[in-house]
């Protein structure tokens, strides 16, 4: 599933649609959004290298991480640095995000960071018009005016909101859309009500996740799935999700915290359930008793239950570990007392 | 002429350094670090054992220190007693005390809220650019400096400084967080857990969480109070900044006159 969310990234779109944009979501609860936009981006960033991709370029908006980092991480993953140079642009949001830099003095005696070609300084995080127009511009500097795409990742999209409403970022998404390839922003949840973790659950779940995918095709049709996800010391892995994590693809069912379906195995125990007044009896006469006879297989009562008078006859099997119900009725002999309350035994 | 007596060999690193991956000596192996206490529990100690390693011979360290909660007569006093003079090292160019105990620094208050905005915007820069002198000042040509901390102490007083402004406070720490990567610097911030009504702040502590590499939590023991114990501590190593946890610690401390005692549970009789 992982691989065909690569694939729709790299094929991009047909002229006259919107580029296919994935949008990544977690939480502190399961913190992997990075990795997983990491994944995703190194991926892209190697088929654009390549030439197997629609995009011929890549610009990069990087708002929660370094530049460095990602070309770090790029360089680590495999692509050529060469490369990295030609088809990759960052927008560096992340060093000075509101031009406090230019205007303070400069720092004099101490080394500043060298800068590379590929990076561009961008220093009002606030004006989405003009974050636009300045990754257009990053984007059609090196694939031309001409109807070549290049594709968009935006790290983060949580540290935008900070400093712009929801309608804007989301009118800048979709403007990006109109414009390249395809899109790859990642949000980042945070927990609107910070309770007391639990450190030793996120110890045990911290290395794996579940990836839920809601994918929406061309013809309207959504489809949820989901695969397991794996951290370790290479990267992200995904994988079939196993039976005992086995996830209910239905796109109708609500989100709620208890499991609406059966499983196979309650769907059995279901059906071994003896309903009382269906399965009466294993077939052999039912005696009642009341009390005033003795039990015999030989006496027989007109208001016995004869098995060949029920109604209804199942194959349920029978519960040979019945309880039982002794009644004894009180003899007709005694006579209650005309002032005597028979409820006077009666301890409430 | 006698010689001079030898060194003291270098004292073993404590649970707390050993949880950290300090050592003996050099610059930690994270960036940020974020320090949360409660009221119960003060993690004010933490910094100190932060600013005494810094500051110490084996290390070649230099300090930035925001002075917020308390005046920097009181940190001299507590460092005395463990065993380092801040005078000493701050006239010796290795630690700079940026005091900030008035809340002074976003200068005037503006009612209407575009130019306070403009004011508290402009404030945060002003501090930005005082802690960016004093990491020039640290790295003069007299004194290279090894690597530098930056400590805020702490952001509770920057919120209010801010009068509640999440998302300055947040630009401010966006600023100080540049810092760790390009000019090598190390931050360390500590928080209150529990002093947070709205839930804006709530989710700024989340978003701490998120960006730091190691989470240092000092909170009451779980059993009520005792005379030997005054703490549980539990400290999360990440992977990185909003990775997994790879490695949990959990122990426990007690605060003494010169210093901090760590331990595991169990192991005090």
């Amino acid at each position: 599933m992982a691989e065909s969310i690569s694939r729709s990234l790299r094929d991009g779109c047909l002229e006259g649609e919107h580029a296919p944009a994935l949008t990544i979501e977690d939480s502190l609860a399961s913190p992997l959004g990075s990795h997983v936009f990491d994944h995703f981006l190194a991926n892209l960033a190697s088929q654009i290298a390549d030439g197997t991709s629609q995009a011929r370029g890549l610009v990069l908006v990087a708002l929660n991480r370094s530049p460095s980092f990602y070309i770090d991480l790029l360089r680590r993953k495999g692509v050529d640095a060469s490369l990295v140079d030609k088809w990759v642009r960052i927008l560096d949001c992340y060093s000075d995000p509101l031009g406090w830099k230019d205007r303070i003095p400069p720092l004099t005696n101490v080394q500043k960071p060298s800068t590379r070609e590929n990076v561009s300084f961008f220093r009002d995080v606030r004006d989405i018009n003009k974050l636009l127009s300045s990754v257009l511009d990053l984007g059609k500097g090196f694939v031309g005016q001409g109807k070549t795409r290049f594709a968009v990742a935006v790290d983060l999209v949580s540290n935008l909101l900070r400093h712009t409403s929801l309608p804007s970022v989301a009118g800048l998404l979709n403007n990006l859309r109109s414009n390249v390839a395809s899109v790859q922003p990642i949000m980042q949840l945070t927990d609107e009500h910070r309770s007391r973790r639990d450190f030793l659950w996120l110890e045990k779940n911290s290395c794996k996740a579940k990836f839920c995918v809601r994918l929406k095709r061309r013809n309207g049709r959504v489809k949820l799935l989901a695969e397991e996800l794996h951290m370790d010391q290479v990267g992200v892995k995904f994988a079939a999700v196993t039976s005992e994590n086995s996830f209910v693809n239905k796109s109708l069912l609500p989100k709620v915290q208890f499991n609406l379906q059966l499983s196979d195995q309650e769907r059995v125990d279901r059906a071994k359930v003896v309903l009382p007044y269906e399965h009466q009896g294993n077939g052999e006469a039912i005696q009642i008793y009341d009390g005033r006879r003795s039990l015999s297989d030989d006496q027989k009562d007109p208001h016995l239950v004869q098995p060949s008078t029920l109604s209804a006859m199942t194959d349920a099997q029978a519960n040979s570990g019945n309880g039982e119900i002794h009644y004894i009725r009180d003899s007709d002999d005694e006579q209650p007392d005309s002032d005597e309350d028979p409820d006077d035994d009666l301890d409430f | 002429m006698n010689p001079s007596p030898p060194p003291p060999p270098p004292r073993d690193p404590d649970l707390l350094e050993e949880a950290l991956g300090l050592g003996r000596g050099g610059s930690p192996p994270w960036r940020l670090a974020f320090v949360e206490d409660c009221v119960e529990t003060s993690g004010a100690f933490v910094l100190h054992h932060f600013l005494k390693r810094a500051l110490s011979t084996e290390g070649d360290g230099t300090v930035v220190f925001l002075g917020l909660a308390q005046p920097f007569s009181h940190y001299d006093r507590v460092l005395r007693k463990m065993g380092c003079n801040l005078s000493v090292q701050r006239n010796k160019n290795k630690l700079h005390f940026i005091d900030l105990l008035n809340l002074e620094f976003l200068g005037e208050q503006k009612l209407s809220n575009e130019k306070g905005e403009n004011d508290r915007e402009i404030g945060f820069m002003d501090l930005y650019n005082r802690i960016l002198r004093s990491i020039e000042a640290i790295r003069s040509k007299d004194n290279n400096g090894g690597w530098t901390t930056i400590i805020i102490d702490d952001l509770s007083h920057l919120e209010i400084a801010a009068h509640g402004s999440v998302k300055h406070v947040l630009d401010f720490l966006q600023y100080c967080r540049s810092l760790t990567s390009e000019m090598d610097c190390f931050l360390v911030i500590l928080n209150h857990e529990d002093i947070h009504s709205s839930d804006e702040a709530l989710q700024m502590l989340s978003h701490l969480d998120y960006i730091s590499d190691i989470l240092i939590k000092a909170e009451t023991l779980s059993t009520g109070i005792a005379a030997d114990v005054h703490g549980q501590m539990t400290v999360v190593i990440k992977d990185a900044p909003g990775g997994l946890i790879k490695k949990l610690h959990s122990f426990q401390f007690k605060v003494k006159e010169n210093g901090v005692e760590f331990f595991y549970p169990g192991s005090r009789f």
